[in-house]
């Protein structure tokens, strides 16, 4: 017998589609997603990586925590949203980032960028991209300092004194020097993660996609932002190789080596910072791509995901605009009309 | 009229930066350190003041159509005044300060203040008005030079306080100017928002 009593009932208006997918699951999701990456950073670079992800994770719990308490606001830490971003921040900082160095990210991403704008969905820009360039812009020595994970097999704690660097493809890719990064990487090791250094969360690139595929298969991200992201790569990278690489070499060499693959399934697709139309999410990747190469070929970083796509996140609002669906009901001579007006 | 109703408004209520949103370009240009703040807080102070006497007491006499240009001779006199006097007097902060100093003559806060207070009240009113107002102004540059220079560069007044590698540099840069100033903004404005909640909850 139906309990009437203790019955619940939701009085809302149309449409009546109920869903029992909340942040809480969408981001349990993008975590066990990135998880894969996170071994392999761990399994390259030593117990440092889990030790700096592990710091950023629970100082992004607690600013954010410690924010909506003093602020009076609902607490908003069990959405988990904060252990993204706190995992991504550490995924995009190299395994040498000292942990004062690494708070001071974390507080710039949850504090300033997400929680002055009103927290989770209201942000503009991605608070862990905003944070890593907030560091690299402040720290940029100690950002771009990447360590050989093959000469220091146990990475010692205590910075960058007795560690050997080495230089990432994208260093190698930067200066054209296309015979340097044959015989120091082959595909194959860009690909896996083997040999190269790199940020801890981005060196492994097939492990990324697979964590993206999790996401697209689990109706977490649209197929949309990634593809038309990495197609974009792909296409330009092709056709304007450089030095004396072919064209196939020169563009996996660029689709698998620094921050594309996590840029473009982890963090272009940021439900915020993103279009709402999948048309608009067309847009967007294509964007991102293009400034990724831009940057990539001539700006005076060797890397561009990170600045390429805080930019096309300042033109979302511009993008939903553009791509807003006609409404259900109008036909194409009122939206011409609508238009003339 | 009464002065401190004028005082609180020039501080809090009204303040040119953080409310009325007047003087961004020498607000964010200027405060990466105290010297310079407060050399560019009392000057504007001093020019202010001196032009919003002279303005008020010679409103009855220029025409309407002509009293910007009016409001912008009496200023540029003031400004000039002042730069000689930087650059004999503190050389090291005039050249610091650079550009800034004969750009005060457009700040926007002197020419609003001249427009809307001065060109409409009385001298003794107009002069409290605009050392109340400077006050504000540098007030704010002094909190966004403590901010940007402690935290950006690890140093008040050229003593170093934070070691070297901790400063996050990047405060001390224009994004840094952006960044302070914005939280600073914001954050008056929430302060401003609950008192008056609290007015009219009583």
């Amino acid at each position: 017998m139906t309990d009437y009593k203790n019955l619940k009932l939701i009085a809302t208006s149309n449409p009546h589609i109920r869903n029992n997918e909340t942040t809480q699951t969408i981001m349990r999701d993008v975590i066990v997603a990135m998880l894969p990456a996170l071994i392999m950073g761990i399994v390259r670079f030593g117990v440092e990586a889990l030790i700096l992800t592990a710091v950023s994770v629970a100082a992004c719990v607690f600013f954010e925590g410690m924010y909506r308490k003093l602020m009076h606001k609902p607490q908003s830490v069990a959405d988990l949203s904060a252990v993204v971003t706190g995992m991504l921040l550490a995924f995009v900082c190299p395994v040498t980032t000292p942990v004062w160095m690494i708070l001071i990210g974390d507080f710039f991403a949850i504090i300033v960028v997400k929680q002055l704008f009103g927290g989770i969905g209201k942000n503009f820009i991605n608070p862990a991209l905003a944070g890593r360039a907030f560091l690299l812009g402040s720290y940029a020595g100690a950002m771009t300092s990447w360590i050989d994970p093959v000469a220091n097999k146990a990475p010692i704690m205590g910075g960058l004194t007795d560690v050997v660097t080495t230089a990432t493809p994208l260093a190698y890719m930067k200066t054209g020097d296309i015979e340097g990064l044959k015989a120091a990487y082959e595909i194959k090791d860009v690909l896996l993660g083997t040999k190269i250094g790199g940020s801890m969360g981005e060196i492994s690139a097939i492990l990324l996609i697979l964590g993206g595929v999790y996401l697209i298969v689990r109706k977490v991200i649209n197929w949309q932002t990634p593809v038309a992201y990495i197609g974009t790569v792909a296409v330009l990278t092709f056709l304007f190789p450089k030095g004396s690489a072919s064209g196939l070499e020169w563009m996996l060499y660029s689709l698998f080596s620094g921050g594309l693959m996590l840029g473009a399934f982890f963090m272009a697709t940021d439900y915020a910072t993103s279009p709402v139309t999948k048309k608009g999410q067309l847009v967007f990747g294509i964007g991102c791509g293009i400034f990724t190469v831009l940057i990539r070929y001539f700006g005076s970083y060797p890397e561009g995901v990170c600045y390429s796509i805080m930019v096309m996140n300042l033109c979302v609002a511009l993008i939903d605009k553009w791509t807003k669906p006609t409404r259900f009901g109008v036909v194409k001579s009122d939206k011409k009309e609508a238009a003339a007006k | 009229m009464n002065f401190g109703k004028q005082f609180k408004e020039g501080l809090i209520t009204n303040n040119p930066v953080l409310v009325q949103v007047l003087g961004m370009c020498s607000t964010l240009a200027i405060t990466t350190s105290i010297m310079n703040g407060l050399g560019m807080g009392v000057s504007v102070l001093i020019i202010l003041t001196l032009s919003n006497i002279v303005i008020s007491a010679i409103r009855k006499i220029v025409p309407d159509k002509i009293r910007i240009a009016m409001f912008i001779v009496v200023i540029a006199g003031f400004v000039t005044c002042v730069d000689l006097l930087l650059q004999a007097f503190v050389p090291a902060i005039a050249e610091s300060l650079g550009v800034f100093i004969p750009l005060i003559v457009v700040n926007c806060i002197i020419l609003g203040r001249a427009e809307s207070f001065a060109y409409k009240n009385g001298v003794l009113a107009s002069a409290v008005d605009g050392i109340c107002q400077g006050i504000g102004y540098t007030l704010v540059l002094l909190v966004m030079c403590f901010i940007r220079e402690l935290l950006g560069a690890g140093t008040l007044m050229d003593i170093r306080i934070i070691p070297e590698q901790f400063p996050i540099g990047m405060l001390t840069l224009p994004v840094g100017g952006f960044l302070v100033l914005g939280c600073l903004i914001a954050f008056m404005q929430w302060a401003l928002a609950k008192s008056k909640n609290k007015e009219e909850s009583k």
